[in-house]
C-alpha cells in the first residue's frame, strides 16, 4: 500500500449541483430530478411521521392511569387509528423506498434519472393529494375504526369518517405502486455497462423485492378498501353479515395485502442495513448472494402467512396448522440475513460511527421482534397474546425497532451525500445510543403487559397492569427525545456543517464517486464497473479519499 | 406470578395453562440464547475487530457454504418443534370435551350476556364451579367481538353471523377477568368483567340464592308454537326430532352435520341448505328472532330426542327425557352421577378426519 501525500483541497468554488443550479419554487415543485423528488419525500414523510408521533405522544399519556384521565373513550380511539393510518401508510411504506431508494437507485446503478421521471414526480403529488384526504379527515373529527377497518365496524356501525381516509389510503396506495413500477423498469434497462446483477449493491436487490411485493400485493388493497366504501355509501352486502356478507372475507382481502405490507416496510430496512454493515467493517458482505436471495424468498414467502392474523377469528383448525407451518418458515430466510450480517464484522475493520450504531441496533431490535414473532406463529401461544400489547410490542420491534432504526441509520450515512454537509458526530451517536434505550424502555414492558393479557386498544385496564404502563410511558418519553435531537442537528447541518469531498466514509459504491452533494444528472460522465460491489479488499484509489474541510 | 406486587405472569386457572406456559417458556429460553448470543457476537467482534487505523482494509473473506446450511437448518428444525408442540396444543383447544356443560355467550357493543341452560342469565360476570369442563357458545348481536380469559389461555372472534366455540377446565378457584379484545368501537375497552370459579358447595350456595328465568329449551318451545314453526315440521318439511349432531342429506347430494350453526342457517336462510326430498317452503326468519330468540329456539330443537316411530304427530312432542323445566334443582346433589345438564353428547362423525395429533 502506498501513502498519498495530503494535498490541501483547492479554494472552493461554487460548483452547480442538483440543489443550487435553480432556486424557484416551481422548480422543486415542477422537477423531474429523482433527488430532489427523494427531498421532497424526505420533507412529506418527516411531517407526516411527527404528526402519527403526537397522536402515539397522547397514547402514551393518557395509559399513564388505569381510567383514562386525558382522553375519553372517543378520542382515544381516533387517536390510536391516525396513529396506524400515518405510520404505516404515510410513513413506514414510503420511508426508505420513496426517500433513499428514489435518490440512490439510479445513482448506485449509474443512471441519470429513474426510467420515469414524470410518473416519479406523480407519484408525490398522489402521496401529497392522500395524505390531504387522511389530514382533513382528522381535522374534521377523525376516524375510529383502528388501522386496520375491520368489518362489520368500519362499514356499518362507526359514524366517523371512514369514507374520506379509505379514499386517502387508496390514492396514497397508487403513489406506492408507480414508485415500484419505476424502480423495477430502471433496474431491469438502466444499469450503466459493467453492472451485471451480481453486480448490484445489496440495497438495489432489497429495494426491487420490496417493488415486486409492492407491485403485487397494493392492487389488493384498493380492490378491498373500495368494496368497503361500496358498503358503506350503498350498502350493498359483502362483508357485513346482516346484508349478506361475510366479514372474514374482510380480513383476508385485507392481511392479503398487508401481511406483504409488514415486508414492504421491513425489506428496504434489511436493504439499508446491508450497505451500513459492509461500509462500517469495511468488508464484503459474508454471504452476498444469500442476502440477495433471502430478500427475494422473503417476498415470495410473505404473499403466503396471511392467514396468521386469523388464527382466533375462527379458520379451520387445518388451514390454522398450514399457515402456522408458513410463517414460521419466513423466519429462516431473515435468520439468514441476520447470522450474515453478524457475520461480515468477523475480522472487519469495525468503525462505531453514528450510522453503524443504528445498524447494529437494528439486528438486535429486528433479532427480538423476530424471535417472537415465531412465538406468534406458534397456534397455542397465539391464541393467548393474539389481540394483546404482544403483538403491539412484537410488531414495533420489526416497525421501529427494524425500520426506523434501519431508515434513521441511512438518512445519517447518505446524509453527507445528499447535503454535502456532515452532521455532528457526538449528537449523532449520542442520539441513537438514546433512541435505542428509549424504545427497549417503551416496548419490552409492553410483552410483558401481552403475556399479562392486557389487550390492545384499551385505555381502560386493570389496575394491575400500570406499572409496566407507566414503564413503557417514561421510554416513550426518552424515545420522543431521541427522535427530536436528529430533526435538530440534522438541520443545522444544513448551515453549520463542516463540507465534505466526494466519499467521506471511504466506503464503495457508484454513489461515492460522484460529488456531495451530486449534479443535477448524478455523474460527469457514466460510469463503467468492472469488478464485484463491496470491493473493499481491492484497496481502490477512489475509497482513499478523506472527508475535505472547508 | 407476582413480585412484589408486580405482575410478571397471568395465574394459571385451566387445563390450558400449564401446557400454553411450558411451550412458551421453551420458546422464551431459546430466543433468549439466540439473542444474548447474537448480542454478545456483536459486541466481542466490535471490541477484537475495532478499526485501528483509518487506513486499516481487511481481508475478503469467501463464501461458506457449510455455515450458511448449518444456520439454516438448525432454526428451521427448532421451528418444526415448536411448529408440532403448538399445533398439537391447539388442536385440543379446537376439541371441547364430550359432556361438557354448554353456556350460552352474546357479546354486543359493549357487553357480554351469558345465558345457562337451566334459565340463570347474568350479565358481565359468569359463576362456574371447578374442575367442570366448560363449552361456551357465542354469538355477537351486532360487529365482531372476543371472548379472551388470560388466566385460562383461551380467546376466540365472535363474527356476527355464526356460532363459534371455545372450551376450557378451570383448574382453581378464583375471580379472573375476561376482556373483550377485538376492537369494538367506543367502549371497546370497558367490555369486560369476570370469570368467577367456585368450589362445588359454594357454587350450589350461589346457584340457590339466584332467580332463574325461562329455561331457554321451554322459551324455545313457545316461540316454536308463536313462530308456527310446529305448522309444518314433521309433516311438509323436516323433521326436527334428534336432528342436533345427524347427517342431513342435502337435495344437491351434500351431506352436512346438523350442528348449531346450520340449525340457525336453516331458520335464518332457509333457502341455501335445502334437506333432500322438500320443496323451499320455508320463509326466512331474518330479522324477526332476536340472538336470545334464536338460540332459544335452537336449545328446543337440540332437546328434541330422536323417537322410534317417525310418524307427524310425535315430533313436535318434547323427547321422553324431561325438558329442563320439569327439573327443577339440579344443584343440590353436586356433583351429580349423570351430568346434571339436559345436552346430547356430540358425537363424532363418520368421515370426519383424524386428528394427526392424536387427540381425541
Amino acid at each position: 500500500m502506498t501513502t498519498v501525500p495530503y494535498i490541501p483541497a483547492p479554494p472552493r468554488e461554487k460548483t452547480l449541483d442538483y440543489l443550487n443550479h435553480d432556486y424557484r419554487l416551481s422548480s422543486w415543485l415542477l422537477t423531474r430530478d429523482h433527488k430532489r423528488i427523494a427531498i421532497l419525500f424526505m420533507i412529506s414523510i418527516t411531517i407526516m411521521f411527527f404528526v402519527g408521533g403526537i397522536a402515539a405522544t397522547l397514547i402514551r399519556l393518557s395509559l399513564l392511569s388505569p381510567d383514562s384521565w386525558l382522553l375519553r373513550s372517543e378520542t382515544y380511539n381516533k387517536m390510536f387509528t391516525i396513529h396506524g393510518v400515518i405510520m404505516v401508510w404515510f410513513f413506514l411504506i414510503p420511508s426508505v423506498p420513496n426517500v433513499l431508494g428514489n435518490f440512490f437507485l439510479p445513482i448506485m446503478i449509474g443512471a441519470r434519472d429513474l426510467a420515469f421521471p414524470r410518473l416519479n414526480l406523480a407519484s408525490w403529488y398522489l402521496y401529497m393529494i392522500g395524505a390531504v384526504f387522511t389530514l382533513m379527515a382528522l381535522i374534521l373529527g377523525g376516524v375510529d375504526t383502528g388501522w386496520t377497518f375491520y368489518t362489520p365496524y368500519s362499514s356499518s356501525f362507526s359514524n366517523t369518517h371512514v369514507v374520506m381516509v379509505v379514499v386517502g389510503v387508496f390514492i396514497a396506495g397508487f403513489s406506492t405502486i408507480m414508485t415500484a413500477m419505476n424502480f423495477i423498469v430502471t433496474t431491469h434497462t438502466m444499469r450503466c455497462p459493467g453492472m451485471t446483477w451480481f453486480r448490484l449493491p445489496l440495497f438495489v436487490w432489497g429495494i426491487y423485492a420490496t417493488s415486486l411485493i409492492q407491485i403485487l400485493a397494493t392492487p389488493i388493497l384498493a380492490i378491498t378498501l373500495a368494496l368497503l366504501g361500496v358498503e358503506r355509501i350503498w350498502r350493498i352486502g359483502i362483508f357485513d353479515p346482516s346484508v349478506g356478507g361475510d366479514p372474514v372475507l374482510f380480513q383476508h382481502m385485507f392481511w392479503f395485502y398487508s401481511h406483504p405490507a409488514v415486508y414492504i416496510m421491513i425489506l428496504p430496512g434489511m436493504a439499508v442495513e446491508s450497505e451500513l454493515i459492509t461500509c462500517f467493517s469495511r468488508k464484503h458482505p459474508f454471504g452476498y448472494v444469500f442476502i440477495a436471495f433471502s430478500s427475494l424468498a422473503i417476498a415470495m414467502l410473505s404473499f403466503l402467512v396471511w392467514a396468521h392474523h386469523m388464527f382466533v377469528a375462527g379458520m379451520s383448525i387445518y388451514a390454522g396448522m398450514t399457515f402456522s407451518l408458513l410463517s414460521m418458515m419466513v423466519a429462516v430466510p431473515s435468520a439468514i440475513k441476520v447470522f450474515n450480517w453478524t457475520a461480515t464484522l468477523y475480522k472487519g475493520s469495525v468503525s462505531l460511527q453514528t450510522p453503524m450504531l443504528y445498524a447494529l441496533g437494528f439486528i438486535g431490535l429486528f433479532t427480538m421482534g423476530g424471535l417472537t414473532g415465531v412465538m406468534l406463529a406458534t397456534l397455542a401461544i397465539d391464541v393467548h397474546v393474539h389481540d394483546t400489547y404482544f403483538i403491539i410490542a412484537h410488531f414495533h420491534y420489526i416497525m421501529v425497532g427494524g425500520m426506523v432504526m434501519a431508515y434513521l441509520g441511512g438518512i445519517h450515512y447518505w446524509w453527507p451525500k445528499m447535503t454535502g454537509r456532515m452532521y455532528n458526530e457526538w449528537w449523532g451517536k449520542l442520539s441513537a445510543i438514546i433512541i435505542f434505550i428509549g424504545f427497549n424502555l417503551t416496548f419490552f414492558p409492553q410483552y410483558i403487559l401481552g403475556y399479562l393479557g392486557m389487550p390492545r386498544r384499551y385505555h381502560y385496564y386493570p389496575p394491575e397492569f400500570q406499572f409496566w404502563n407507566v414503564l413503557s410511558s417514561a421510554g416513550a418519553s426518552i424515545l420522543a427525545v431521541g427522535y427530536v435531537l436528529p430533526l435538530v442537528y440534522l438541520l443545522l447541518s444544513l448551515r453549520y456543517g463542516k463540507r465534505v469531498g466526494p466519499n467521506p466514509w471511504r466506503a464503495t459504491g457508484l454513489e461515492w464517486k460522484t460529488s456531495s452533494p451530486p449534479p443535477e444528472h448524478n455523474f460527469e460522465e457514466i460510469p463503467v464497473v468492472t469488478h464485484e460491489p463491496y470491493a473493499y479488499y481491492l484497496e481502490l484509489p477512489e475509497m482513499k479519499e478523506e472527508t475535505q474541510d472547508e | 406470578m407476582n413480585y412484589k406486587g408486580i405482575p410478571f405472569g397471568p395465574p394459571r386457572a385451566s387445563q390450558f395453562a400449564p401446557e400454553v406456559d411450558a411451550l412458551f417458556l421453551f420458546e422464551l429460553a431459546i430466543s433468549a440464547f439466540a439473542v444474548l448470543g447474537i448480542f454478545m457476537t456483536i459486541v466481542y467482534f466490535a471490541i477484537r475487530y475495532r478499526r485501528r487505523s483509518e487506513d486499516e482494509v481487511p481481508p475478503k473473506t469467501g463464501q461458506h457454504y457449510a455455515i450458511e446450511a448449518i444456520w439454516s437448518i438448525v432454526p428451521f428444525s427448532l421451528m418444526l418443534v415448536m411448529f408440532f408442540w403448538g399445533a398439537g396444543l391447539y388442536s385440543k383447544m379446537k376439541r371441547p370435551a364430550p359432556y361438557a356443560v354448554e353456556i350460552h355467550v352474546i357479546g354486543k357493543q359493549w357487553m357480554w350476556k351469558f345465558e345457562h341452560t337451566d334459565g340463570i342469565r347474568e350479565i358481565n360476570q359468569l359463576h362456574i364451579p371447578i374442575n367442570q369442563p366448560v363449552k361456551l357458545i357465542m354469538a355477537s348481536q351486532d360487529v365482531i367481538h372476543d371472548f379472551f380469559v388470560p388466566a385460562f389461555r383461551v380467546k376466540q372472534d365472535i363474527v356476527p353471523g355464526s356460532y363459534v366455540t371455545e372450551w376450557f377446565i378451570p383448574t382453581r378457584t378464583g375471580e379472573f377477568r375476561f376482556f373483550c379484545s377485538q376492537y369494538c368501537g367506543t367502549d371497546h375497552s370497558r367490555m369486560a368483567g369476570s370469570v368467577i370459579v367456585m368450589e362445588p358447595s359454594d357454587y350450589q350456595a350461589w346457584h340457590a340464592g339466584v332467580l332463574p328465568s325461562e329455561p331457554p329449551a321451554a322459551a324455545g318451545q313457545k316461540l316454536f308454537t308463536t313462530y308456527g314453526c310446529i305448522a309444518c315440521h314433521g309433516q311438509r318439511a323436516p323433521t326436527l326430532a334428534g336432528l342436533y349432531n345427524s347427517r342431513v342429506q342435502l337435495q344437491d347430494g351434500s351431506v352436512v352435520v346438523a350442528d348449531e350453526n346450520y340449525l340457525r342457517r336453516s331458520i335464518l336462510d332457509p333457502t341455501n341448505q335445502i334437506v333432500a326430498g322438500f320443496p323451499p317452503i320455508m320463509p326466512s326468519y331474518r330479522g324477526q328472532l332476536s340472538e336470545e330468540q334464536l338460540f332459544q329456539l335452537i336449545s328446543y330443537i337440540k332437546s328434541l330426542q330422536p323417537v322410534a316411530n317417525v310418524s307427524g304427530k310425535e315430533l313436535t312432542e318434547p323427547s321422553t327425557r324431561p325438558a329442563p323445566a320439569d327439573q327443577p334443582s339440579i344443584i343440590p346433589n353436586f356433583p351429580p352421577a349423570e351430568s346434571p345438564y339436559p345436552i346430547v353428547p356430540p358425537q363424532r362423525h363418520q368421515g370426519e378426519p383424524p386428528n394427526p395429533f392424536g387427540g381425541k
